[in-house]
This record gives structure tokens, C-alpha cells and sequence, in this order.
């Protein structure tokens, strides 16, 4: 009696979870709650939201609705329980259905193709009479030469007074619509791999700085805890990201020391990464950025392994922990070095690497250069004087004052942008190369090793779905018998989906019989 | 001649199509119909020219090879491919279905959006890429969206002519929610034309929606004229609904069935459909992960073209499995479609997010 009640309490649950009726209401609650996921901006300050709610719904309610909202999980509703509920339940659905359903379809697919009578012929949804002159054993052969032109292979039957010829093709593509909701399922596992297994972070690091960790943390910190996270990325990096030796160093247990770093967001790589150059390439003639670029180097235990320029679009992987190029900036207060090229007038060139207040000696003369002013992104006003114009190197320029045996000769700007400002009028070229050690590259870090599951199901559902939408169980009769000496040929066909075009194969099969049986005559 | 000269070609004989397809309605001479079609081709081969003499200058002035260079890269050129795909669509329906019917209402579609480019002096001329932008992916991902969106528009289209042909009583669900669809629809493609002709604004087209689209009316900052819009747009609605039996009148006409829309508004989306899974979202998502480290982050175009996915995905549910057929799925079709809508410009519009391209982060 207990067991009974049990059973039907079960039953009723694998009902539920089996029916398109409550996928249909997953995907209503999906996209219903995932447009207030759009409207209020993600892990946001609270004052943006507010702002946006104050333009809904006006002053005085905003403040109430917001607090609704966030202890409901809305300001970050992607990672919310109930979100991630619905996601299961999504899924437990998918899997409930296709257990349901793939039994069932795999009967039909097994199925063999069996004859069928001639009432039965005449009941598809395509069917052709007609009669052709003849007797059924040569019409036989005709008929089965139109068949496999029409990519059919074929069984066939002795029957009273004639033949029955009975195909199928493309019996598994009814498994498409499983192969496609598997796929989900794939995807999903892979995205839940990436939760558990993988990281997501971000560094910033300067021209010829190395760093052996990545930042996964987005909420600032304050004081007192930004003094302790450079405390312990102090230790790591002074124990050569030994976190053992690190903890020793700090006074802790390695366990209370992985807890903090996970606290306070930090991920170490395992091995360090050096940013040696970043560069903005700008499209000709204006500030349009054309290519982000950062040349790399990563070390792993003491050994350059590995060099590679990165840009958007083609990051770097190394030991599963890829970088790509996200962002940059400058560091105002950070001393540059100027890299200068100085080719005299018979060819021969020298770089130098030089700061602010440097003097060099242009190669065979006596002519005296002093780097003297530097500006990230130079420009003239109306009157012709010179200013910066942005914060970033859009067109870095250098102020260089040239003296000959003491004496002031000439000065000027020098474009890093522009050759034509590197020509002295002796001939001499002093090309502004770079100012290195400025710019920072902010590398985007992320380890997932269920990205390769995700591409799995990717190609899969793509497969999948071509089965489900562009591909058809194709089913077909001919049966051909003795009338009168001629032969009555009998055609019946179904497809489970796109019948027009299989009717037309099946017209120019007819065609083909025509033709053919014309021809032998 | 250049690509302008044929795009300006193709927006005339479209427009002009328009026109005759509707006299073809009111006559139904074969002729005119043969004339119609005959001028939509031409259209459709000049743009065709058009789109590829775009990329050949793309291609020269950027060098960065033939893939990087598809015309696909903003408003303007997605506009355009838009508009190819739907009489490319329609011209498969016309001599598919042997029906001209449609042919007054899809031009218009056309003759409009290109007229719309023009009026507003939408940036035509040919920007850079940004370096997220590219990828050997922005081919693949916005071609195939665009195809899939083109496919959305026509099920858009057949599913609201079938709900006009299908329903009679005003008081009907799918009656009021036709009317209603139809006049928000009408009222925004005219709040949007009296915004080209007040600003009249050579800008960006991601400009254009960002400060100047429904400035002259529903997001006016004078009280007046935003309340006149919303009383306009109620107007318009009240109009259709009250009078909504002449469209079918007219309808009825037309030598096709309520099935037929029926029909071609389900091959459209399971069309569509698998186009928008593998080109929208699973492309997007691969390109994502390539150029930013994350195939999703839920931003807001992800998560909307997610929505589209699954009211498309319902529409499929119900009809295959449920057996849902007529008004009910008719509903969904034209809602779906809404969806894309906002996907594409919406999101743009009232949203913000990473596809909000411009600066590196």
C-alpha cells in the first residue's frame, strides 16, 4: 500500500519532469527573468541600478524596489540559486525527455522496411499509378536502375504476379533531435567544469615586469586588506611562487595561506609571464585604434619557454592558462626609457636607450642632442602651439634640443608617428622608436578546461540540429504487377518531414522509368 | 560607378517594385505582376553588385584579406544585407508558391529600411575594423545571423497576416494582440521617420539610436510631446483595432490560403532556427571566447539573442510535439521576431554591454 502511494509520487515527478510542458515553462521563466538580468546591470555599483530603477519607476519607489530586487538575487542573477535551479531543472528535463523518447525513436530506426498491399500503397501521403507496356520482369530492372539513381538502395519481393520494391534511407536522422538536446547537455557539463576546475582573472603588467599570479577578484579592497594581498604577493614572489616557502615566510600554515589568496582573489599561474613591449597601432592619419599588441614572455622555472606577441582576437596558451589582450594604460609617475634611433648620413645607425634630461652624440659629429620635454599624444592648437591632447600614447612625441660645439642649433618635436619629423635638415634621421616602461598590457587570464567539452558539444549540436532540420526518414514502395501484359507500376513514399522535395525525387524517378522504359522499346 | 551608384540603383527598384505590386493587388493583370518581378530581380542583381563591389573597396582600402573584409561591419552594411536576404527570401517564396501577393508587402519592407538609410544620411562611408572586430568570424557569425533574421522577418510577416486573416472578433485574444502589434509597429516607423526629417543628422548609426532615435517623440524632453506620442500611438492602435476587418478584406483577396501563410511561416523558422543556433549563438560564442576569454558572460545581447533562441525554440515545441497549430503559434512567430528586433537595436539602443563596440574594454 505504502510502496504504491511511493511509486505514484515518483511517477508523478518523472511525469512532470518528462513533459514539453514544463520545458515550455523553464523557457518562459528563463527569458522572463533573464530580461530584469539585462535592464539592471550585473555586479554593478548599487547607485547604477538605482538610477536605472529611479527612471522606471520614479523616485520614491526605486530605493524600495531595489532592496526587493537584490535580497530576490538580482544584481547578480546569473549565479543566484534559483537561476542556477532553473538551469538544473532545465537540464534534468532534457535528460527526462530524451530517456523518454530516444527508446521509442530507436524502434522506428530499427526498424526494417517490410512490403505492404496494395491498399496500403494507395493510403501515403505520395503515391503514383501508373501503367507502363511490358512485362513486370523487365520493368523490374528499370525500375530498380531509377531507384538507385535516386539514392535509394533497395530490397525486393517475389509476389504473385509481379514485384514489390521497398526502400528506406535516412532512418537515423531521426536522431538528430536527440543529438541536438544531448548537445545542450554537453555544453552545460562543460560550462560547469569551467566553474569548478577553472578561473577567471585579469592582470595589468607594465612593460619589463613579470607577474606569476592573476587577479580574480572584482570587488575593491580596502586598506587594510590591499596591504595584506601585497604582503603575501610580496612572499610568493620572493620565494619563487613557492606557496609553502611563502607561507613559512609569512608566519602561516600553507592551508590559511591558500584560504587568504582565494579570499583576496589571487590565482597563481604556476609559472610567470613577462610583458617585454605593448604597442597601439592607430589606422594612418588618426587615432583609430587598429591593433592592440603585447609581446610576451613566459618563464617557468627560471627558463624563457616560451615568446609570443598577442593581439585581440589571437591570445596565448601556456599549460592551459590562456592570456589575451584586454586592456591597457599608462602609468603617469613611471620613468621611461626613451628608445632613439640615430642613423647618420652614410647609414650606419645606434639605438640608445636614454631618460628624460639624457644627452647623446649624433654618430660622426659633433652635433649634441638632449632629450628635454615628452608628450603622449601631441598636437597644435589654432595659434599653432603645441599640447597634449589625450592621457594615452596616441601620438607620442619627444622635445629634443640639439646643440653644435655649445651652441644652441635648433630644437623640435619628434612623432613617433611621423617619419617626416625625423629628418634633421643635415640628413642625419633620429627616430623615436618607443618610450618603454610606461604603458601597461591588462592580459584577461582564464584557465577552463571545459572549454574543449563546450566545442564538443558546439560541433555536435551543430551536426544535430542539420539532421533534425535538413535531413528526413524517407520511406518508399513500388510494386509492379502483371495487367493485361502490360505492367501496372504502383508507387507509394512518406517522409517525415520536407515531402515536397522528396516528390519531386520521386518525380524524376518516374521520369527516369519513362525514359528508360521508351528507349528499350 | 561604385557601390553607391548600385545600392541608390537597387533602393529605386525596390521602391518602385513597391508601387507596382500594390497596383498589381488593386488589378491583378499578369502583366504587371511579370513587371513587378522583372524590377525586383533587377534590384536584387544590382545590389547583389552593390554588396560585392563594397567588399572588393572594403578589402583595398583595409587590406586584411578577403574574409576580414565582408561588408557587415555596422548598422548601415547589416541593414543592407538584411534587406538582401528578405527579397532573396521573397523571391524563392514568389516562384516557390507561385504568389505575388506578398510581394506588397515585402517591398515596402525593403523600399523602406534603404530609404531610411538615405533620409537619415547614415555614415555610408567605409570605417576600419576595430581590433575586436577582426576575426575570421565576423563573416560567418553576421552573415548567418542576418540570414536567420531575414527568415524571421518573413515568419513575422506570414504569421501577422495569418492572425489578421484568422480572427473577426475584436474582442479575440489574438485579435487584440495582432491590432495591437501592428499599430506599435506602424507608430514607431513613423515616430522614427519624424526623427530623420527634425534632426536631419549626419552621424554614426550607432549615434543615430544612442542620442537621436525617438528624440522627436516618445523620449522628447518636452512633457507635451511625450504625452502627444503615447496618445498618438494609442490612437493608432485603437484605429487598427476598430477597423481592422478592411486589412482582412483586403487579405481575402489575395489568391492565398491562411494555410499557405501557415506553412511558410513554419519553413522560415525551421529555417531559421538551426541558422540562429549554429551562425547567432554558437559562433558568437566561439568568436567570444577567442577575442575576450568568455564564450558567455550574459551580457545584454547574449542574453537577448538566448530569449529570441528560446521563443523560437517554443514555437518548435509546441507546434511539433504539442501539435499546436494556427493562431497560437502565429502569436509566437510575430513575438519572436519582436524579440530580434530588440536583440538588434533594442539592446543598442536602451542597453549597454560588451557589443557596445569603441573602446578596448
Amino acid at each position: 500500500m505504502e510502496k504504491e502511494r511511493d511509486k505514484t509520487i515518483i511517477d508523478k515527478i518523472w511525469k512532470l519532469l518528462a513533459s514539453v510542458k514544463l520545458a515550455i515553462v523553464i523557457f518562459a521563466l528563463i527569458s522572463l527573468t533573464s530580461i530584469v538580468g539585462t535592464v539592471l546591470e550585473q555586479q554593478a555599483e548599487p547607485a547604477k541600478n538605482i538610477q536605472v530603477l529611479t527612471k522606471i519607476f520614479g523616485k520614491s519607489l526605486a530605493p524600495t524596489i531595489y532592496s526587493i530586487f537584490e535580497k530576490l538575487g538580482f544584481m547578480d542573477m546569473y549565479h543566484s540559486w534559483w537561476f542556477i535551479m532553473l538551469l538544473i531543472l532545465f537540464s534534468l528535463n532534457i535528460v527526462i525527455c530524451s530517456l523518454e523518447r530516444l527508446p521509442r525513436i530507436w524502434k522506428i530506426i530499427r526498424e526494417p522496411i517490410r512490403p505492404v498491399t496494395e491498399e496500403q500503397i494507395k493510403k501515403f501521403s505520395i503515391n503514383r499509378d501508373i501503367v507502363l507496356k511490358g512485362k513486370p520482369d523487365k520493368i523490374k530492372n528499370v525500375v530498380t536502375e531509377a531507384i538507385k539513381n535516386i539514392g535509394f538502395n533497395h530490397a525486393e519481393l517475389k509476389e504473385d504476379k509481379g514485384y514489390q520494391i521497398y526502400s528506406q534511407k535516412g532512418n537515423y536522422t531521426r536522431l538528430g533531435v536527440f543529438i541536438t538536446h544531448v548537445s545542450i547537455l554537453i555544453i552545460l557539463l562543460g560550462a560547469v567544469i569551467g566553474v569548478f576546475f577553472g578561473f577567471k582573472g585579469f592582470v595589468n603588467i607594465p612593460e619589463g615586469k613579470s607577474y606569476s599570479v592573476a587577479f580574480s577578484r572584482t570587488e575593491p579592497l580596502n586598506q587594510a586588506e590591499e596591504d595584506e594581498r601585497d604582503k603575501i604577493l610580496h612572499a610568493i614572489g620572493a620565494s619563487s611562487d613557492n606557496i609553502l616557502n611563502a607561507a613559512m615566510q609569512l608566519g602561516m600554515n600553507e592551508k590559511s595561506l591558500r584560504a587568504k589568496m582565494r579570499r583576496y582573489g589571487i590565482q597563481p599561474l604556476g609559472f610567470s609571464i613577462r610583458n617585454d613591449d605593448f604597442n597601439v597601432d592607430f589606422y594612418s592619419g588618426s587615432d583609430m585604434p587598429k591593433e592592440y599588441r603585447s609581446w610576451l614572455t613566459i618563464i617557468d622555472k627560471g627558463k624563457e619557454v616560451m615568446k609570443k606577441s598577442i593581439e585581440v582576437n589571437a591570445p596565448l596558451t601556456y599549460r592551459g592558462i590562456t592570456f589575451y589582450q584586454a586592456s591597457y594604460g599608462m602609468n603617469p609617475n613611471a620613468h621611461g626609457e626613451f628608445i632613439i634611433k640615430v642613423t647618420s648620413q652614410s647609414g650606419a645607425s645606434e639605438t640608445k636607450q636614454m631618460h628624460l634630461g639624457d644627452k647623446f652624440i649624433i654618430p660622426g659629429t659633433n652635433i649634441e642632442g638632449t632629450i628635454k620635454d615628452f608628450s603622449p599624444a601631441l598636437s597644435r592648437d589654432q595659434e599653432g602651439r603645441f599640447f597634449t591632447y589625450a592621457e594615452m600614447m596616441n601620438n607620442p612625441a619627444v622635445l629634443i634640443d640639439f646643440r653644435e660645439g655649445g651652441k644652441d642649433k635648433y630644437s623640435g618635436w619628434i612623432l613617433k608617428r611621423y617619419p617626416a619629423t625625423w629628418r634633421l635638415p643635415e640628413g642625419y634621421i633620429v627616430e623615436f622608436m618607443d618610450l618603454w616602461g610606461v604603458q601597461y598590457t591588462g592580459l584577461q587570464v582564464r584557465k577552463d578546461p571545459g572549454v574543449w567539452v563546450v566545442y564538443l558539444g558546439c560541433i555536435t549540436i551543430a551536426v544535430g540540429l542539420y539532421m533534425a532540420f535538413f535531413m528526413s526518414h524517407r520511406k518508399l514502395w513500388v510494386r509492379m504487377i502483371e495487367e493485361k501484359n502490360n505492367t501496372r507500376v504502383l508507387i507509394g513514399a512518406t517522409s517525415n518531414k520536407n515531402r515536397a522535395a522528396f516528390e519531386r525525387k520521386i518525380n524524376k524517378m518516374i521520369v527516369l522509368i519513362s525514359k528508360r522504359q521508351e528507349g528499350e522499346k | 560607378m561604385d557601390s553607391s551608384f548600385f545600392f541608390g540603383l537597387s533602393t529605386m527598384a525596390y521602391i518602385l517594385a513597391m508601387m507596382i505590386y500594390i497596383t498589381y493587388l488593386a488589378f491583378r493583370k499578369t502583366q504587371i505582376g511579370i513587371t513587378a518581378t522583372t524590377i525586383t530581380i533587377a534590384g536584387f542583381v544590382s545590389q547583389t553588385l552593390a554588396l560585392l563591389m563594397r567588399w572588393k573597396e572594403f578589402n583595398e582600402i583595409s587590406g586584411m584579406g578577403i574574409l576580414r573584409s565582408a561588408p557587415l561591419t555596422n548598422l548601415f552594411e547589416s541593414l543592407i544585407f538584411f534587406v538582401w536576404c528578405l527579397i532573396l527570401g521573397y523571391l524563392i517564396i514568389e516562384f516557390k508558391y507561385k504568389t505575388r501577393s506578398f510581394g506588397a508587402f515585402v517591398t515596402p519592407i525593403a523600399g523602406l529600411a534603404l530609404a531610411f538609410i538615405d533620409l537619415s544620411g547614415m555614415s555610408k562611408e567605409i570605417h576600419p575594423l576595430l581590433p575586436a572586430l577582426q576575426s575570421n568570424w565576423l563573416l560567418a557569425h553576421v552573415m548567418m545571423s542576418f540570414i536567420a533574421y531575414a527568415t524571421f522577418a518573413l515568419s513575422f510577416s506570414t504569421g501577422l497576416m495569418y492572425l489578421i486573416m484568422k480572427t473577426d472578433k475584436r474582442n479575440e485574444t489574438a485579435y487584440i494582440f495582432w491590432s495591437f502589434t501592428l499599430g506599435v509597429f506602424v507608430t514607431l516607423m513613423l515616430a522614427m521617420g519624424i526623427d530623420f526629417l527634425t534632426f536631419k543628422v549626419v552621424v554614426k548609426p550607432e549615434e543615430f539610436i544612442k542620442s537621436y532615435m525617438f528624440r522627436a517623440s516618445f523620449l522628447n524632453p518636452s512633457h507635451s510631446i511625450k504625452i502627444l506620442s503615447y496618445v498618438f500611438i494609442t490612437v493608432i492602435i485603437f484605429i487598427i483595432w476598430r477597423y481592422g476587418s478592411i486589412l482582412k478584406k483586403v487579405l481575402e483577396k489575395f489568391a492565398i490560403t491562411a494555410d499557405t501563410l501557415d506553412e511558410i511561416a513554419y519553413k522560415s523558422i525551421a529555417i531559421g532556427f538551426p541558422i540562429f543556433t549554429v551562425g547567432g549563438l554558437i559562433f558568437g560564442a566561439l568568436w567570444a571566447d577567442q577575442a575576450w576569454g568568455v564564450y558567455w558572460s550574459w551580457d545584454p545581447k547574449e542574453t537577448w539573442s538566448l530569449i529570441t533562441w528560446f521563443i523560437y525554440a517554443f514555437y518548435l515545441h509546441g507546434r511539433m510535439i504539442r501539435g499546436w497549430r494556427g493562431k497560437k503559434v502565429a502569436i509566437v512567430a510575430v513575438t519572436g521576431f519582436t524579440a530580434v528586433i530588440f536583440t538588434y537595436l533594442g539592446v543598442n539602443l536602451l542597453l549597454s554591454g560588451l557589443h557596445a563596440y569603441g573602446e578596448i574594454e
